[in-house]
């Protein structure tokens, strides 16, 4: 059981690393800012199976506060993406 | 068991949203396929969590991690869809109808 979980975290990782690709080559810059968003929603997953791993449950504390930073970063990127400042 | 059920299908469907990633053509296509797929199948892995730990602390974190998952990244996506649109990025060349084209005149 264990031995299969560290199967699945490892894809996963490998995941996040082709969205680290796409970040890296992506030919404008919205394109690099999908690659940041899909790679804050994995990253919530990889702290998902480390917590069955290692049982413990302050990590799903680490992926929600992550999951709210993202949130607040791609709208962020977003609201610059528009040509508009920040306060209006 | 049921653990590694529902871990399996998020892993899934993680890889297939991550295959749209790399394949698409388009930024508009990788985005809308990357969103579903990498959504469903967190919520799927926070599922297997909560069968694992049963009645605890840990899956009641998890079970508020779902809905926020939900909702954080749809509405994200939503935003940068339409920011991307007012930069000026073209649809793809097998793209055959723009509806937002007429409805921000």
């Amino acid at each position: 059981m264990s031995n299969y979980l560290d199967i699945l975290l490892y894809i996963q990782i490998g995941l996040s690393v082709v969205c680290m690709y796409r970040i890296i080559i992506g030919p404008t810059i919205p394109d690099r800012m999908v690659g940041a968003d899909i790679f804050g929603i994995l990253v919530v997953g990889i702290c998902a199976i480390i917590s069955i791993q290692t049982e413990k449950s302050f990590i799903l504390d680490i992926g929600i506060a992550w999951i709210i930073l993202s949130f607040i970063g791609t709208l962020t990127l977003a609201k610059y993406l528009t040509g508009k400042k920040l306060n209006e | 068991m049921l653990t590694a059920i529902f871990i399996t299908i998020g892993v899934l469907f993680n890889l297939l949203g991550c295959i749209g990633i790399i394949r698409l053509p388009d930024t508009y296509n990788r985005l809308q396929a990357a969103t579903k797929c990498v959504t469903l199948g967190c919520c799927s892995i926070l599922v297997g969590v909560v069968f694992h730990f049963g009645l605890s602390d840990a899956s009641t974190k998890a079970l508020v991690a779902i809905p926020v998952l939900f909702f954080a990244s749809t509405v994200g996506a939503h935003a940068l869809i339409r920011g991307t649109y007012h930069f000026g990025i073209k649809l793809g060349k097998k793209s055959v109808k723009d509806d937002y084209k007429e409805t921000i005149k």
